[in-house]
């Protein structure tokens, strides 16, 4: 087996007196896809949060690449998109991955963030204005921003949701080429026919804890709620 | 030398920002125009009185407005979660303070720059005769509202009453600079020069500025990450 990307173990959080989650531990070796589902407040988005490095545990270990995700080197490993889109709606579509381009250190930020416009179908608009864009081109920059900096490791929370047809498109064929060069994807998600077609393992959570942890199988495949009905809560 | 580059992505993106809507920059001009009006009906411009509290006066305007912007120097990174994706960066949190501070240094310049001229005409005092000690006086005390503001505007971004802690915490750690401004400000605005032991006050201004930007340096990560 792979070396583990991504590991936790024994991870508490806690929101006041509430654990949000409750001695959560994953291991996520390199290459792999694995699907994090749950019902709404079951704790994925809080889990992904810990292991992105934006959210402090309180109590456990969380390391990407052996290393503590808030190290400079851990977030250079990192992408992550969450339920914003994480661009500036004041600047255009090329100024915004410029400057996320620069921040990363790319060597040549212009030509990569045209490289990502051009891939995700934005390159006829890259210099309008992010607020004048719709939903699905908006979602497809957050794509282009969540991969331009090429991570090893993908966080991805509810990556499908409120997506047209043609940013779930392009949000498929970026996952399989990741995952075909060898990256890890951790995404949390309602839609299950999406995920279970790009997944090589599912975790449940139910309640802050792990119910299952496993490979997907083909029952998953034809029956994308079969987790649900087999582990899930009733 | 990258840090200095991460510095300045991040105060073009900050100023590109605030030039396209103009949001605080515009709030923040209109605010200082009408308090210094204002204040000239509350206190009689050719009064002595009037002329011993200028410097008071000139600096009340200049926090009051200079909080305007920075209320939006992180509030403008709640739109969208970008927040998350400068935390997510590979940039240290200094970085991205600098780079917010110096931002915020130069929309706050801005404002005061078209204040002053302002307050001369309306105040009736040739502020300009002591130009270039009054500058100094501008920039250090600019800098040390800007820091700490940086620093509390990142502590307060998740407060749904942002903008009202915001001049509460600032306001108060701010009185030491404060007072260095006002009485300094007050001297050279009725056109006199700083001899003897009013340079005092110019030690007050450096040293508050070096302290509080060094602290803000160091605590901005804990500051954004808790």
């Amino acid at each position: 087996m792979n070396a583990a990307a991504v590991e936790c173990a024994g991870i508490w959080k806690f929101y006041g007196d509430y654990p949000a989650l409750r001695d959560i531990s994953l291991k996520v070796p390199q290459g792999r896809c694995l699907a994090l589902i749950g019902r709404n407040g079951a704790g994925k988005t809080t889990l992904l949060r810990i292991l992105g490095g934006f959210s402090k545990a309180g109590k456990g270990q969380v390391s990407i690449f052996g290393q503590n995700p808030r190290e400079t080197g851990a977030r250079r490993r990192i992408g992550f998109i969450g339920h914003g889109i994480a661009v500036y709606d004041e600047l255009s579509a090329l100024e915004n991955l410029r400057l996320f381009a620069r921040l990363y250190q790319l060597p040549d930020a212009e030509r990569t963030a045209r490289e990502w416009l051009e891939r995700t179908g934005l390159e006829r608009v890259r210099d309008g204005l992010v607020r004048e864009f719709s939903r699905g081109m908006r979602q497809r920059l957050a794509v282009a921003r969540a991969f331009l900096h090429g991570p090893s490791v993908l966080l991805l929370d509810e990556p499908f949701t409120a997506l047209d047809d043609r940013a779930v498109a392009v949000l498929q064929t970026v996952l399989r080429d990741a995952l075909a060069g060898g990256r890890t994807v951790i995404m949390s998600t309602h839609q299950l026919r999406e995920a279970m077609e790009l997944a090589t393992d599912v975790a449940l959570i139910g309640r802050g804890r792990i119910a299952f942890h496993g490979e997907r199988t083909e029952e998953m495949v034809n029956d994308p709620a079969w987790v649900y009905s087999h582990y899930g809560e009733a | 030398m990258r840090f200095l580059s991460q510095v300045m992505t991040i105060t073009t993106k900050d100023l590109r920002a605030e030039m396209r809507t103009k949001e605080a920059i515009n709030a923040s001009f209109s605010f200082a125009l009408v308090v210094l009006l204002l204040l000239s009906f509350a206190f009689e411009p050719t009064e002595q009185t009037t002329q011993e509290i200028s410097g008071g006066l000139l600096w009340i305007v200049f926090i009051f407005a200079g909080t305007l912007i920075l209320n939006r120097s992180f509030a403008r990174e709640l739109p969208n979660d970008c927040l998350d994706a400068l935390i997510a960066a590979p940039i240290p949190g200094a970085a991205l303070f600098l780079g917010k501070a110096l931002a915020n240094f130069i929309l706050i310049l801005a404002v005061e720059f078209v204040a002053l001229p302002v307050f001369g005409i309306f105040y009736n005092v040739r502020w300009a005769q002591q130009f270039w000690p009054l500058l100094l006086v501008l920039i250090l005390g600019t800098w040390g509202l800007t820091t700490i503001g940086t620093v509390f505007s990142a502590l307060t971004v998740n407060i749904r009453l942002r903008e009202v802690m915001l001049p509460l915490l600032v306001y108060p750690v701010m009185i030491p600079l404060l007072l260095g401004a006002m009485r300094l400000s007050t001297l050279l605005v009725a056109g006199q020069a700083i001899t003897g032991d009013e340079t005092v006050w110019f030690r007050l201004l450096i040293g508050y500025d070096i302290i509080f930007t060094a602290l803000s340096l160091v605590l901005m990560d804990t500051v954004l990450l808790g």
